[in-house]
């Protein structure tokens, strides 16, 4: 029910419904039987029909009804007989209402023409002055005054007991004067008695505001709208120190029983129940009293930035990162022994400026809340979508991630949702058959781990069908059909491109795109999705990313004489390669038996183009390495230098995209260094080898992984 | 903590689109369809705000804001009436029985928000 749509639906079912009872009404009356609930049957099917029309700005519809009902009420009030003339009108009104729905629902223009006799006819029937029925509605704007500018509003509030007995609340008044300016307030518990005389029920509370703002008495009389009548209420301009006008010198009101307040937390404590507690309040107001600066400071406390400042910021930064590194490398080439006065100096700075780099980075970083706001609604459109029913829990709205990852995670974040409730979930029926609530839960839950945010989504569905997967996966092409594969492999096949089980492509998760396209887009903010999921309980996607995506921890290493960067995330071990653990598939294809497997063996500097003569790798270091997907190498390098912190420079907006390459950065020495895109090189040379590999190897491939 | 909204209307199109202004604002929302109705749901659920329409059958507005004051436990719960003209007579009525505001239909959705606001503590 939560499209417009099928709210319009609804509507024109409902005037159909409405239109039978208004013939039928004005049938009953026809044939002389003037019950008022007759009547009012009538006159209400005629006002739901205007109502609903309203919503949908429908409003030659509306100007008709309003005429028409305007005719019924004084019927109603029994200020116009049902003479057969009137009631032929009103059949006349009703056909026309009916024409004006059927227009309507074809979304077709109504020929104004012929209403408009039925409208003179309607008209006469009114005595009073017919252009009241389509003006007064103009009526609801007042006029506004012109800015006054004299400095301060003053406003004295007495509530009756009547405001209170019709569920108003001081507290509510007050602060929605605060949303017109800055207030001081100021209450007055001068006619509160002694606690054994204290009525309940009765008001003792007075309040004396000042408002500063620029607005006009009418936006203030506004604010007390529903209360107008069940309050003493003076609202007067003061001018400077003049005043000139004493009508808001209330001589009942001792000024020295006047304790400042300050909006909002203290206020509550002033409704009407809290009256009870003033005979304590006299000792504890001065401890409330606060200055109107407060308040200021208070509304001052966010400034708006344009963002290209903040990232101009934030590239400064990084500069000085890489100038302090450089500067401290230069004075160790010097020969300044590290407890020198100036390497201690140097110590303060590289710490100084990490605190810099944090805070500048912090500035960009944003709850999630903005994104996980949208989600609610998605679940509703998808449910109705899909017929099923979904409860949404979010937890951690709060955890904060640089802005440029919030505003990326939002598509994969849709789809995965879509993915849970189109796929995780079951039917409610199905859900009922095995035992469950009929309502499936879907869980979004963000949450900082180790440097880095982490997104889960989990449902309570069916899990992934293994079966399926694999024989889909098997079908076209992804694996091998004799393939031993353990469950999570299995569940990880479904990041695989090119692959959905979804026999047919449904409009909701299908859109072309599968849970391939999400963790490439995940990738390319540096983090990774992965997959659990129990037979019957539910699947959990896992989504960590990177919490700013302006510096990496990397290791920095040798390969051919040139400085790369590989990111720290990927690495898993470092490991010294020995003759008898090495073992060739062919010329080129090298394994290295590790960890109970064979991995395969990549020469960074071969495949750069460093060199052409392949490296040895018991002289080589080398560092296991493991990409989004859980795919594990062995990347050889000559020496590791150690491991740093980068800022990260994009090598695509300053030379061009280099395949194998993620980005550049600048090292301590001046120098560009490349930091490895670990995936893609595990990638292009799993593709490269994929057809030599023998099923036994990618058995224990996968056993390693 | 969510506000929660009870809707008074006979007319299902304005009940479904007061829940959906309601829900899209992220109020949960309480539907009743008349004077009657809104009182037996009262009976279980303590709503923050209760929006409802004047002309309803069985029991109307203005019997059932009265009815509502009577109660000890809900006499002071904050009452919106929707009255789809500026009748001041209706206003009248409608707050001498007790309503403690109004909504003028048709009402625009920010609006709708603004007035349970206004009221919802």
């Amino acid at each position: 029910m939560d499209s417009l749509d099928s709210i319009r639906e609804v509507f024109f079912q409902e005037c159909d419904e409405q239109l039978n009872e208004l013939e039928t009404g004005l049938g009953l009356i026809q044939t002389g039987a003037t019950l008022a609930d007759t009547i009012n049957a009538v006159f209400r099917a005629v006002h739901s029909i205007k109502g609903g029309a309203g919503i949908f700005g429908l409003d030659e519809l509306v100007n008709f009804a309003h005429i028409f009902e305007t005719t019924l009420d004084r019927i109603r009030r029994g200020e116009l007989a049902t003479s057969p003339q009137v009631i032929q009108v009103f059949l006349r009104a009703a056909d026309i209402l009916s024409d004006f729905v059927n227009a309507a629902r074809t979304d077709g223009v109504y020929n104004l023409a012929k209403s408009k006799t039925v409208i003179s006819e309607l008209k006469h029937l009114t005595s009073t002055d017919p252009a009241l029925a389509t003006d007064e509605r103009l009526d609801e704007v007042s006029a506004e005054t012109g800015l006054l500018k004299l400095p301060y509003w003053h406003i004295i509030f007495k509530p009756f007991p009547s405001l209170y007995a019709k569920g108003n609340e001081t507290m509510l008044l007050l602060r929605a004067l605060e949303r017109l300016g800055t207030l001081d307030v100021k209450i007055d518990v001068s006619n509160v008695p002694e606690l054994q005389n204290l009525d309940p029920e009765n008001t003792y509370l007075s309040w004396k505001i000042a408002l500063f703002a620029d607005c006009t008495e009418d936006i203030i009389r506004d604010v007390f709208e529903f209360v107008e009548g069940d309050c003493e209420l003076q609202i007067s301009w003061i001018e400077g120190d003049t005043k000139s006008d004493g009508t808001f010198e209330q001589p009942d009101i001792d000024m020295s029983k006047f304790e400042l307040f300050t909006l909002p937390q203290q206020v509550e404590e002033t409704s009407a129940a809290a009256a009870m507690s003033t005979n304590n309040a006299d000792q504890n107001l001065p401890d409330q009293q606060t200055s109107k600066t407060d308040t200021t400071q208070h509304v001052n406390a966010t400034i708006r930035v344009d963002l290209d400042r903040v990232d101009r910021m934030i590239n400064l930064v990084g500069e000085l990162v890489i100038n302090e590194a450089m500067l401290s490398q230069r004075v160790i080439e010097a020969g300044i022994a590290r407890t020198s006065s100036v390497a201690i100096a140097l110590d303060e700075l590289e710490h100084l400026t990490r605190e810099i780099q944090d805070s500048v980075m912090a500035i960009r970083a944003q709850p999630v809340r903005s994104v996980f706001q949208r989600m609610p609604r998605l679940v509703r459109e998808v449910a109705a979508q899909t017929n099923k029913q979904v409860r949404l829990l979010m937890d951690g709205e709060t955890t904060e991630v640089d802005k440029t990852v919030i505003e990326r995670i939002s598509d994969p974040l849709t789809h995965m949702i879509r993915n849970a409730i189109d796929h995780g979930l079951e039917s409610p029926e199905i859900r009922v058959a095995a035992g469950k609530p009929a309502e499936g839960t879907v869980r979004l839950v963000a949450l900082h781990r180790s440097g880095r945010i982490v997104v889960e989504v989990s449902d309570d569905g069916a899990g992934i069908n293994r079966a399926r997967v694999k024989a889909k996966a098997t079908e076209n092409g992804l694996i091998s059909s004799d393939a031993t594969l353990t469950d999570e492999e299995i569940d990880n096949l479904i990041f695989l491109p090119g692959f959905s089980t979804a026999s047919a492509v449904t409009d909701i998760s299908g859109r072309g795109v599968g849970m391939d396209v999400v963790r490439r887009s995940v990738q390319a903010l540096g983090g990774r999705i992965s997959i659990a999921s129990r037979p019957g309980k539910g699947s959990t996607f896992t989504l960590s990313l990177p919490l700013t995506l302006a510096v990496l921890d990397g290791m920095v290493v040798t390969a051919a004489g040139h400085t790369l960067i590989v990111p720290l995330g990927a690495i898993l071990e470092t490991l010294q390669p020995r003759e008898r653990d090495i073992h060739a598939l062919d010329h080129n294809i090298r394994v290295l038996a590790a960890r109970g497997g064979y991995i395969p063996m990549i020469d960074v500097a071969m495949l750069l183009g460093y060199r052409h003569q392949a490296i040895d790798p018991t002289k080589s270091v080398a560092l296991l390495v493991e990409c989004e997907s859980g795919t594990r190498a062995v990347l050889l390098y000559d020496t590791i230098q150690g491991q740093r912190q980068v800022v990260i420079k994009s090598l695509e907006s300053n030379y061009r995209a280099v395949p194998g390459i993620a980005a550049a950065t600048v090292m301590g020495d001046g120098r560009v260094a490349l930091i490895l895109d670990v995936d893609a090189i595990i990638t292009s040379t799993r593709m490269a080898t994929a057809r030599l590999e023998r099923p036994r190897i990618e058995q224990t491939l996968m056993e390693v992984s | 903590m969510t506000t929660t909204v009870l809707t008074v209307d006979d007319s299902r199109t304005m009940r479904d689109m007061l829940k959906y202004s309601l829900l899209e604002a992220g109020f949960r929302v309480l539907q009743a369809q008349d004077g009657l109705d809104g009182l037996e749901v009262l009976k279980t659920e303590t709503p923050d705000v209760i929006v409802t329409d004047l002309n309803m059958p069985r029991l109307d507005g203005f019997g059932f804001i009265e009815a509502l004051r009577r109660d000890v436990d809900r006499k002071s719960m904050p009452v919106l009436i929707l009255t789809t003209e500026v009748d001041t007579e209706k206003k009248l009525r409608a707050k001498a029985a007790g309503a403690t505001g109004w909504i003028v239909k048709p009402f625009d959705p920010v609006k709708l928000v603004d007035a349970i606001r206004r009221v919802a503590a």
